[in-house]
């Protein structure tokens, strides 16, 4: 490692424009000439439109323009649509629900966006908004899935009887079932996954622009994947070609998957500068960001464990039930598809029988969050093993142990979905029991128990399957001047790619991080990419940096072999010198680069130019995991939880920067005790009303919440890239929720309580206690 | 309109604003001072931190006519390239940031936190942060760049 290689702990270069108040988000940009755009959304969680009168708002002061769903059905939009298809429960394609970006007829979840005004100030058009007049006729509406399920339950589709949009069948169930049969336990759970807003704090913002000449338009938004948001919305809105909309996505302040897709807001914006003819601008507020941002998580889960006498997992079964919200966004049903494989974790059970069905709600649509059903899933799994492990009376960890994954046995097939490449995860267990000094916990339970407090430890070993988009493109280019420029299609918002990157390039070539420059976030300017997600982005794009660099040390070769006047294989290439042994000369990049821009001096077969484009497509996903320990400790007589140890073995392949590694796994770990200990989206059980609309309502963890956080990193490298890495944007998330649960869960065990839904707030782990005492006593 | 005057970042600003203009806005739209963010509109987040003659304050939660005569630094004029604040030096140090956007505000309520404690504690830090939301960063590296600051 050198000092700013692979595995350097470099301090960010982005850092700088941040911590001086330098940044560029969107709504930072200035632009003459500025509009502004409101959304008129729907106040009903149902309700038929019978007729819009824009006529005062028309009115009002520096209102430029009116619109409503009727206009967008007027110039033929085209809508959303999912990118998974899948079959209902006759095995028919599932409905697709047309999602359009104004609704003329009905509504179907509070915050559907029906018209949009536009004034010269954004004080004006919140005025102005106020003063469309809609006339709704309220229906029933539904939030929750059981209501959903219930019989002569409203209907959020009428296309969709029952409100089932989908239902299939996974794994296998007859083995499954004969494995159960054999079982000397079966653990039962069921677990609701909560709802939870990705609540990056710069809330979504776009300014569109359109220019008549060359009938294009510009978007400027925080999006976390510019060349899909383009796609979605030249494609699939406005029905144009890609090259007639420029995407541009400057600083991005925090995404989580909430800024992945389009959200009708950024057609808005752009249909909205057509027709005033002028920039158009719209900041979301934190308020209706709880309404129209669209949310995440929320399912039901039923889950089985089979075991022998011993404790070896023998099978699972998983009836899964996702809340869709009220339209299938692009990804909203991936979430309940994309991730299964995690249910075998890193044990040897074989035999899983997974049922999924997904509804419709009046409900925000759902969306994937960092995680997207990996979370899920290794909760069920995860909490399932801590159910069994309390009923049959073996330490949690010890039945964890006894059905591992050996390390020898890798690469291993589960049997359902997914083949490990590669993991220690013995070694990962033996290095989280280690930290977490799980032997002393009886003696540090006892002395909390003298002081009154209830203590409890738990554990969750998570495997995720990482970068499943496969293909991103990166360049590296030398200017006439043989200074460095890496071009690539993900986007960094947190992620830290800006530094990471030019480590790799670094680490190839030899030049120093602070002497490149990066592009990224530009459709005009950047090769089509796939954008940041999935936890993909050091996989696929640093990955193409490789083979970009790789190209460039090759035609850097073939250049100094002409230029030193030997043959090609007599040039070495080091720390970004080209030597000759033969006649001990050199030449280093810089000076190729210069060479290379002079076709005076270039031989023609070899053309000029220094540049290496590389669309890379990695050979397959990888399993970034970890073993996590949580300790909790909590005040009985409050309910009050508060987390005395936090420790995580991970592994994420080769850590390119420890800094940012850590940082990436203690953000994840962070917003995973947020769901479970405090934060979830509520809405009303009658109206289907949100009840958590602002920070005051959606508890969001703050410092005083969390705790200090022990990370090691074990790099075992992943087989499928050239780098050797595994995505560590999500892995750590995935795993905190189950500990967490775990760990209370194991504090309440003792007084006879069985399990805690998320999030454990004092109010319900209280409740939990006071139920317990009460049927002790009965 | 009211018509304002404040010292801002060191430099005295005079202009006509609207009653209902909030200081933020004030900052950011009339200013270009772009820094301060917002991240809510419940005075929860913190992303709005400036001093405010020479105490941390949630910039969205005043309007711009109440600071009329009154003296603010914005993250801008904390420190700058090269010349960076203990503060903003430590914060890049110890990864305190990731995307950004609540830095700014976590910055100023760090100092402020210095202002009032010579050395705090990591509770104190934590509980001192109450008004600072970071979706990011799980605060571990915030509170260890705070602390760091406050030895340096
Ligand atoms: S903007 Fe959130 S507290 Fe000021
Ligand atoms: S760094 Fe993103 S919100 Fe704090």
């Amino acid at each position: 490692m050198d000092e700013f290689g692979i595995g350097a702990p470099l301090p960010r270069l982005e850092d700088v424009r941040f911590i001086t108040g330098r940044g560029r988000y969107t709504d930072d940009i200035p632009m003459s000439g500025l509009a502004f755009m409101e959304v008129v959304r729907s106040p009903y969680a149902s309700a038929r439109i019978k007729g819009f009168d824009i006529s005062a708002a028309q009115a009002a002061p520096g209102v430029l323009l009116v619109l409503t769903g009727e206009d967008a059905r007027a110039e033929g939009f085209g809508g959303y649509t999912s990118k998974m298809r899948k079959t209902n429960r006759q095995g028919e394609p599932n409905f697709e629900p047309p999602f359009r970006i104004l609704e003329a007829e009905r509504v179907r979840f509070v915050g559907d966006p029906v018209a949009i005004v536009v004034a010269t100030s954004a004080e004006a058009a919140r005025d102005g908004a106020d003063l469309v007049l809609v006339d709704y006729e309220e229906l029933p509406a539904i939030s929750d899935i059981k209501a959903a399920l219930a019989k002569g339950a409203p209907l959020v589709w009428d296309e969709v009887p029952n409100n089932e949009c989908v239902f299939v069948e996974l794994g296998d169930r007859k083995a499954t079932a004969a494995a159960f049969a054999q079982a000397a336990h079966v653990a039962k759970g069921e677990f609701a996954i909560s709802r939870v807003a990705h609540a990056s704090i710069e809330p979504r913002v776009g300014i569109g622009l359109y220019d008549p000449v060359e009938d294009r338009y510009t978007l400027h938004a925080a999006v976390q994947a510019p060349h899909t948001t383009r796609n979605e919305i030249a494609t699939r809105i406005f029905r144009i070609p890609e090259n007639k909309l420029r995407v541009i996505s400057p600083d991005v302040g925090g995404a989580f998957g909430g800024k992945g897709y389009s959200h009708p807001e950024l057609a808005l914006v752009l249909w909205a500068a057509r027709k005033c003819d002028r920039p158009v601008k719209w900041v979301c507020t934190r308020s209706e960001a709880f309404l129209a941002d669209f949310q995440a998580r929320d399912n039901l889960a039923q889950v089985e464990l089979a075991l022998d006498a011993n404790g070896k997992f023998l099978g699972v079964k998983v009836k899964n039930v996702l809340n869709l919200g009220a339209y299938l966004t692009n990804a909203g049903l991936q979430c309940g598809f994309h991730h299964v494989g995690s249910i075998c974790g890193v044990y040897t059970n074989r035999n899983v029988d997974w049922e999924v069905s997904a509804v419709f709600t009046n409900t925000t649509p759902i969306i994937a969050m960092r995680g997207a059903g990996r979370p899920e899933t290794t909760f069920m799994i995860e909490r399932i093993i801590d159910i069994a492990a309390a009923e049959m009376s073996i330490d949690p960890a010890e039945l964890r142990r006894r059905n591992l994954i050996p390390t020898a046995a890798i690469p291993y097939d589960t049997g359902f979905v997914h083949t490990y490449d590669s993991g220690d995860f013995e070694k990962g267990f033996d290095t989280a029991m280690r930290m977490a000094d799980w032997a002393g916990f009886p003696e540090r339970r006892a002395r909390s128990q003298a002081r009154g407090k209830l203590r409890g430890i738990g554990m969750a070993y998570a495997i995720e399957s990482a970068a499943g988009v496969r293909d991103e493109t990166a360049e590296i280019r030398f200017d006439t001047s043989g200074a460095v420029t890496i071009v690539v299609g993900t986007h960094s918002h947190g992620q830290s790619h800006e530094t990471t990157f030019r480590q790799v390039v670094a680490s190839m070539l030899g030049i120093a991080p602070k002497d490149m420059r990066m592009i990224y976030g530009d459709t005009d300017l950047t090769p089509f990419g796939r954008g940041t997600g999935a936890s993909r982005s050091m996989t696929v794009a640093g990955s193409a940096l490789v083979c970009a660099a790789e190209r460039i040390i090759a035609r850097g070769k073939q250049i100094a072999a002409h230029m030193l006047e030997v043959e090609e294989s007599d040039i070495a290439f080091d720390a970004g010198v080209f030597t000759t042994r033969a006649t001990n000369r050199s030449v280093d990049l810089a000076g190729i680069a210069r060479f290379a821009h002079d076709f005076r001096q270039m031989p023609a077969h070899l053309g000029v130019g220094f540049a290496e484009r590389v669309a890379f497509v990695s050979d397959g996903i990888n399993f970034p995991n970890g073993c996590h320990v949580c300790e909790v400790e909590i005040d009985p007589a409050t309910g009050e939880t508060s987390i005395v140890g936090y420790w995580l073995s991970e592994d994420v392949g080769v850590v390119i920067n420890p800094l940012v590694v850590k940082g990436q796994a203690v953000g994840g770990i962070a917003q995973g005790i947020g769901q479970a200990l405090c934060e979830k989206i509520v809405f009303d059980g009658e109206s289907a009303q949100l009840l958590t609309g602002s920070f005051m309502d959606y508890c969001m963890p703050r410092a005083k919440d969390l705790p200090a956080i022990e990370i090691k990193s074990q790099e075992v490298p992943a087989p499928n890239n050239p780098l050797g890495v595994k995505g560590a944007g999500e892995s750590a998330l995935v795993g905190a929720l189950p500990a967490v649960i775990n760990a209370i869960c194991d504090a309440l065990r003792p007084l006879g309580v069985k399990h805690i839904e998320m999030p454990a707030t004092p109010a319900r782990i209280w409740e939990a206690i006071e139920q317990a005492r009460r049927a002790k006593a009965a | 309109m009211t018509s304002v005057s404040m010292r801002v970042n060191g430099a005295d600003v005079r202009a006509d604003v609207e009653d209902r203009t909030l200081l933020v806005h004030f900052l950011r739209e009339h200013l270009r001072l772009t820094g301060t963010h917002v991240g809510c509109d419940t005075s929860q987040c913190g992303a709005c931190t400036i001093h405010l003659n020479g105490e941390a304050v949630k910039s969205c939660t005043m309007f711009a006519a109440q600071a009329d005569g009154d003296e603010i630094v914005t993250i801008e004029g904390v420190g700058e390239p090269g010349r960076l604040h203990s503060m903003q030096a430590a914060f890049q140090q110890h990864h305190a940031l990731q995307c950004g956007f609540c830095t700014p505000g976590m910055i100023m309520a760090g100092i402020d936190i210095l202002r009032r404690h010579k050395s705090p504690d990591e509770e104190t830090i934590r509980e001192e942060l109450e008004g600072n939301l970071c979706r990011c960063t799980g605060y571990v590296n915030i509170v260890k760049a705070i602390k760091a600051a406050a030895e340096s």
